[in-house]
């Protein structure tokens, strides 16, 4: 087995400008995605999808692909299709590929694995037919599959992409159902800067709202009281806006609020969160570089923060110079020069970020849900349940697992954690900081006994 | 009958390749080689992928990216991720009895 420089998991914008840099720098390289074709969640398939679907997706679909052209050199080795289950420190990484165990060893460690789409339980959210939106985006860019009737929930500028998206696609969404109020853009763009520092963002957004508009999509504003109805599956989305009652007939439902750090490699290793209160979320810590407290082991990208695509780009090659600084392939000197330009550059991101994260917050009835409703989907666990589980003494998420089932389904809390550390909070009156979070062990995913079999016998063929 | 899918397929997506057998709790669907299995089984109609241990309740792909686990489906004995394969000819599908009792 050789040893590699870096192995970097995860082959979005931060893996991938995080190889092409380390490579230039002279590291061997070996990236891993669990996707069968590079790209990451937003440039999902750009290879394939840009010549067949790059008018419907937009310019800044098409930008992927000089980051995936980045990877054909010498250096970087794409292990492609491969599940990362565990990785230990020293560094392995475990991974399986279709169908067997293997792993890789590795001097240094970039995490690269990007964002979930922040959980949303309303009533019904479980039921078939309701999707994220980044699912629906997922199923258009990969697949070429459209949704007939579908109504968009939720907030945030991704909610307008993926609408103006099934526009140009010829199917537009029934209805935007938006839960962020007129009051949070006015906040926004009355904090000190925001409008000018978001103005890129906000004029896209605005090209997008038009788009919307001309299409005749109906936006529903300030949107409360949120359920999903349907007998076995989504047939209507009951609401209120502006106190007048609304149901609408639909067979697919996009959920979408945000997105959020994908914890479970980093906390698998145990490196240290904090509660980003802007952000409401918990981010790891980690220095300048994307550097954690584990020698050797970086973070880059939304997975360190919800930064955007640009700024997951310049955070991987950042890593990527540090990480080529400790390995004696680049000086110190050096490093901080070459590291000034995208400093700047990543200031100018994180400052429209910031003014994203204003006018767009999470819906605040799925942050703290109804009791009834389902807040673990795997193991059907609801608010009330973990409401009433703090009544017992449970202080954290950890402990519920000893009061109930919550997380302990196949999903290991990816779509529950962040609501059961926001309950159990509000209900001990206690930060999130206080309350913590799931602890999370391997396998990041299930493996069989047949791939750990096949592992072993490569292990033993090996020897 | 075919049924009717919520699900439209547009003529760029169908470039994944010609359509073979698979077969869905005894069904035999005509689907795209190479493309991904869950999209695939969405546009041509399936609409229940599992039930849920607990209770037996419905559930189809929520996440398509690997995160939610709600698009399992039993192949060959082994439970997996409908999202996370590619459609390949003779398929054998079914949905997971016992999530639980499955390799963890
Ligand atoms: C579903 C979805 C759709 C989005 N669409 C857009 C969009 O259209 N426009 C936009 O501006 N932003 C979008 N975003 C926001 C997104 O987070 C981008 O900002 C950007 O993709 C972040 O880049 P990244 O490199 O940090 O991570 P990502 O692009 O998310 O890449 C992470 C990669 O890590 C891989 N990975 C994760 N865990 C493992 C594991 N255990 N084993 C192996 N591989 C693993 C994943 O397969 C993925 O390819 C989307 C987010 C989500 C969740
Ligand atoms: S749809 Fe979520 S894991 Fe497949």
């Amino acid at each position: 087995m050789t040893r590699r420089d870096l192995a970097i998991i995860g082959a979005g914008p931060a893996g991938m400008a995080a190889a092409a840099q380390a490579a230039a720098l002279g590291l061997a390289v070996t990236l891993v995605d669990e996707q069968p074709r590079p790209g990451g969640q937003i440039y999902r398939d750009v290879d394939r999808a840009v010549a067949l679907r790059g008018a419907i997706l937009g310019a800044d679909y098409g930008r992927g692909a000089r980051l995936t052209a980045g990877l054909r050199r010498d250096g970087i080795d794409h292990v492609a299709g491969a599940v990362v289950w565990a990785i230990e420190e020293g560094f392995s990484i475990l991974y399986t590929r279709e169908g067997r165990g293997a792993r890789i060893a590795a001097d240094r460690v970039l995490l690269a694995t990007g964002a979930l789409e922040r959980p949303m339980p309303l009533p019904g959210w479980t039921l078939p037919g309701v999707m994220t939106a980044g699912a629906g985006q997922i199923l258009l860019k990969q697949s070429g599959v459209l949704a007939r009737r579908a109504v968009l929930v939720g907030s945030g500028p991704l909610l307008y992409l993926i609408a103006a998206q099934m526009v140009r696609a010829g199917t537009p969404p029934l209805a935007l159902v938006e839960t962020q109020s007129r009051g949070d853009l006015a906040r926004a763009m009355g904090h000190a800067g925001g409008a000018l520092r978001g103005w890129r963002y906000l004029a896209k957004g605005l090209g997008l709202l038009a788009e919307i508009a001309r299409a005749r999509v109906p936006r529903h504003t300030g949107a409360t009281g949120i359920a999903i109805e349907g007998e076995g599956r989504a047939e209507a989305v009951r609401f209120t806006s502006r106190g007048r009652a609304h149901r609408i007939a639909c067979d697919t439902v996009f959920l979408h609020h945000g997105v959020v750090p994908n914890m479970q490699a980093a906390r698998s290793l145990g490196v240290a969160h904090r509660w980003h209160q802007a952000q409401a979320c918990f981010v790891p810590q980690l220095d300048g570089w994307g550097r954690t407290e584990m020698p050797g082991l970086f973070i880059a990208g939304d997975g360190a923060g919800i930064g955007g695509a640009a700024a997951a780009e310049i955070a991987g090659r950042l890593a990527a110079l540090k990480l080529a600084e400790e390995a004696g392939r680049l000086s110190p000197e050096a490093c901080d020069r070459q590291a000034r330009p995208l400093r700047a550059a990543q200031a100018r991101e994180l400052a429209a970020r910031a003014f994203l994260d204003r006018a767009y917050p999470p819906f605040a009835e799925a942050l703290a849900p109804a009791d009834a409703t389902v807040v673990c989907r795997c193991e059907e666990v609801t608010a009330g349940e973990i409401r009433g589980h703090a009544r017992l003494g449970c202080l954290g998420p950890n402990q519920a697992k000893a009061f109930g089932r919550a997380g302990m389904g196949p999903c290991q809390g990816r779509y529950c954690g962040l609501t059961v550390t926001a309950l159990l909070a509000e209900a001990n009156a206690r930060t999130p900081d206080e309350t913590g979070y799931y602890r999370i062990r391997p396998p990041l995913k299930p493996v069989t006994l047949g791939e750990l079999a096949a592992m072993e016998d490569a292990a033993e063929a090996a020897q | 009958m075919k049924p009717v899918s919520p699900f439209l397929e547009t003529e760029s997506g169908t470039e994944a390749g010609p359509r073979v057998p698979v077969s869905f709790d005894g069904r035999t669907l005509e689907l795209p080689e190479g493309a991904n299995l869950a999209a695939a089984l969405l546009a041509a109609g399936v609409q229940v992928f599992r039930r849920t241990p607990v209770s037996g309740a419905p559930r189809a792909p929520y996440c398509m990216m690997g995160a939610c686990f709600d698009c399992l489906v039993e192949i060959d004995g082994v439970v997996r991720q409908a999202c996370m394969i590619e459609v390949t000819g003779g398929l054998a599908i079914r949905r997971p009895h016992e999530a639980h009792d499955d390799p963890a």
